[in-house]
């Protein structure tokens, strides 16, 4: 289990320990539990010419979202800010994590970054990676004597 | 006749069970409406269900994530799940005026507070 970091202003009160754990208690009965300890959550996907990665990350808006890619290995990062259409006050639960977030992944080869492509759609990241046309595996002729 | 596997069989293609898992929700509560903000990644407006009986609330929804056919899974985190969470409103809720809405994998609920639970101000009159 991840416990948050405790915020700044949290310090200058002297009951914030108390509010903490009051919240953590309230967490435990909830009924939620997060279902992987790192966001985004990754599923990778690798073939001989290509791979696919998908990120769940919903309630992201494309353009806060950067893709890169660097020989064999794809970056997602990005933030997820406060939801626009949120009530200015009186938040009762929060457990929808906010803030920056960065994951990578390793492929089993180098891709061509000119031919990357990321779809957005309906909170889930998918990115298609074709494989360099250098790495390919080539077929060689074996001529009989 | 139907034996047991014909049955099983059936029930497996009217309804997969996929494992169930309470979505990360965030509640506001200000003194005209309560908001609800529901993550639930890959699901369209279709497949998911909001009721309201009583003061139960109940967020159901299926997730079919696509499997990549021609390509090998090396790695996996999420899949296809059943979303679902319930909550107990301790207010009653102006039914007609629910509003939920999807955008980006992300619910958002808003239920208007019944008028008889706004609070009034009563105005204090001085006699003359």
């Amino acid at each position: 289990m991840v416990y948050p970091v405790a915020r700044l202003d949290w310090t200058l009160d002297p009951f914030s320990g108390i509010q903490q754990l009051q919240r953590e208690v309230d967490r435990l009965f909830s009924g939620y539990t997060p279902a992987v300890e790192q966001f985004p959550a990754l599923n990778l996907w690798v073939a001989q010419d290509d791979a696919v990665l998908a990120a769940e990350i919903p309630g992201v808006d494309p353009k806060d979202v950067e893709v890169s890619v660097v020989g064999n290995v794809v970056t997602i990062a990005g933030e997820r800010k406060a939801d626009s259409s949120a009530p200015a006050d009186g938040q009762q639960r929060c457990e929808r994590e906010r803030g920056s977030f960065s994951r990578s992944a390793r492929l089993p080869y180098e891709v061509e970054a000119e031919k990357v492509q990321a779809r957005y759609e309906h909170g889930v990241l998918r990115i298609t990676l074709p494989r360099k046309e250098s790495t390919k595996p080539r077929r060689i002729a074996i001529t009989e004597e | 006749m139907t034996t047991l596997t014909d049955i099983q069989t059936k029930r497996s293609e009217q309804e997969q069970k996929l494992p169930v898992f309470a979505p990360a929700t965030d509640v506001y509560e200000t003194t005209k409406e309560i908001v609800l903000f529901v993550d639930v990644p890959g699901v369209t407006p279709d497949q998911i269900d909001v009721s309201l009986e009583n003061r139960t609330l109940t967020i159901s929804a299926r997730r079919t994530a696509p499997d990549q056919v021609e390509h090998k899974a090396v790695h996996r985190e999420f899949g296809s799940v059943e979303y679902r969470r319930t909550f107990t409103l301790t207010k009653d809720v102006d039914r007609n005026g629910i509003v939920a809405r999807i955008k980006n994998g992300v619910l958002r609920l808003s239920l208007p507070k019944a008028a008889e639970t706004q609070p009034r101000r009563i105005e204090v009159q001085s006699e003359a």
